[in-house]
């Protein structure tokens, strides 16, 4: 019987030396890569991110816990079938056009990414045009939009608007977020979510599209 | 001697954004004369957070604190057409909050700058993005004054503020930081050093002792005055005490005065 509950427990606790003794230890063991991630590393950094919303974990906690399952990934990466190193859904995360913060919206995409969704994170003072590309081009179904200025929010609804105007609305949900921005403001531009922090945005995006 | 700069008249906060958009003038006389009485230098004063509103809110607020201010005002707006408006209404000389290296505010504040006799606060940011750094915000600092010098604003008056971000994200953001102000100071005695001090303890728990302890570093470093809540009366008795330990109060006189008037407390 594989120990995914000391799994968790290594993600939530830190230790990343732990984690990979684990993992090795399934992998001699011959459980299969695909259940170590989703049950082992996926399961764990979803406790990871619900303690970071509850406030009981923090940035630097979440960070070492990433880089933790980060280090097991890249061993379970050569093992893993075709379709089994993401859940399937994919992602593009940006920060809008005018606006370079990045801390954020990074945080976000580490923790989507330990959910396993594949996350493309296409940076900062992304115009709504480069959006649209994005979206044709990565055919994703989750967008996140993150602005830290109140001066770059309306950069969002035109980001939402864009997006309408070029037919592929109906194809993606979008989700927005950053310091100023209010579940109000999300409602009002017509995004589909908003998230206050990462934990919260990982958890939303899985629940939009389920 | 350290100058405070009164961050509270921002809309950005709930109570001030209800007050505002009320138009309760009881409440915005009151938290601008409690920090006041706090001994703040300055008062800053941003309406940018309701959005579509920023001029009309600036007006009123002006007309609301100006009669009972009895300290220059910091105007703080992205926008250069409600810092005209705003500026041609102060009383006394105004600072600036705030221009930076972004193209857009760059080339909409100079012109504006250009010829004016105030104190300005010039931000580390440029548009390849934060600075990852020490020599990143070195040398946008340095432009900045470079640049403001060029349309005849003395360094004097200038207030550089070297982007301070969270040290939960990276280990390394608090040195970054505190290194440039070293050599900042260092190419430019007469240059004054500012910035808001939240942004260090984003993401941490028990964010006060991390913001009072960090002003205390970036003192030492340099540092002459903060963006802060002068109601703070932790962070105002750490900074009064680190100035006194940095040679700035002759006889401990400030900080006599502030332990019998029971605002310093250890």
């Amino acid at each position: 019987m594989t120990d995914f509950n000391s799994m968790i427990e290594s993600l939530v606790s830190c230790n990343a030396d732990k984690l990979t003794g684990l993992v090795n230890d399934a992998l001699a063991q011959g459980t299969a890569a695909g259940d170590i991630l989703k049950k082992g590393l996926i399961a764990g950094m979803d406790v990871v991110g619900g303690k970071m919303e509850s406030g009981d974990m923090f940035i630097p906690e979440v960070l070492m816990a990433a880089k933790a399952m980060g280090n097991c990934v890249s061993i379970l990466k050569p093992l893993l079938g075709v379709d089994e190193s993401t859940t399937g859904v994919s992602v593009i995360i940006g920060t809008v056009k005018g606006d370079l913060h990045d801390i954020g919206k990074n945080l976000v995409a580490m923790l989507m990414e330990s959910a396993g969704m594949e996350v493309h994170n296409v940076g900062v003072d992304i115009a709504p045009e480069d959006f649209v590309a994005h979206i044709k081009e990565k055919n994703v179904q989750i967008v996140c939009l993150s602005a830290l200025l109140t001066t770059t929010m309306p950069m969002m609804k035109q980001t939402v608007d864009a997006i309408v105007e070029s037919g592929l609305r109906d194809q993606v949900k979008i989700l927005v977020g950053g310091a100023p921005v209010t579940q109000a403001f999300a409602d009002g531009i017509g995004a589909d979510g908003f998230a206050a922090d990462a934990g919260s945005a990982a958890r939303l995006a899985k629940s939009l599209v389920n | 001697m350290f100058e405070v700069i009164g961050e509270r008249i921002n809309t950005s906060r709930k109570l001030v954004q209800a007050a505002v958009a009320e138009r309760n003038t009881d409440y915005i006389i009151d938290d601008v004369k409690k920090q006041i009485e706090a001994s703040t230098n300055f008062i800053d004063v941003n309406a940018g957070a309701r959005i579509g509103h920023e001029a009309e809110d600036m007006k009123w607020l002006l007309d609301t604190i100006q009669p009972i201010a009895t300290v220059p005002l910091t105007l703080d707006s992205p926008d250069p057409e409600i810092l005209e408006m705003a500026f041609k209404m102060a009383e006394r000389t105004p600072m600036i909050n705030s221009i930076s290296l972004e193209r857009e505010r760059f080339d909409a504040m100079m012109p504006f700058l250009n010829g004016k006799d105030c104190k300005v606060i010039a931000l580390c940011m440029d548009d390849t993005g934060m600075p990852t750094a020490s020599i990143d915000i070195v040398d946008r600092g340095k432009r900045l004054v470079e640049e403001l010098n060029n349309i005849g604003i003395p360094t004097k008056n200038i207030y550089v503020d070297p982007l301070v971000q969270p040290i939960s994200t990276d280990s390394t953001k608090g040195t970054m930081v505190l290194d440039a102000v070293r050599a900042l100071k260092t190419e430019f005695p007469e240059v004054h050093i500012t910035g808001g001090l939240s942004n260090i303890s984003y993401g941490l728990p028990q964010r006060h002792i991390i913001n009072r302890t960090f002003v205390s570093l970036m003192m030492d470093a340099g540092m002459d005055s903060a963006i802060i809540d002068p109601l703070d009366k932790k962070i105002m008795a750490t900074i009064r005490t680190a100035d006194m330990l940095l040679g700035n109060d002759s006889y401990c006189m400030n900080f006599l005065k502030g332990v019998r008037s029971g605002t310093i407390l250890s």
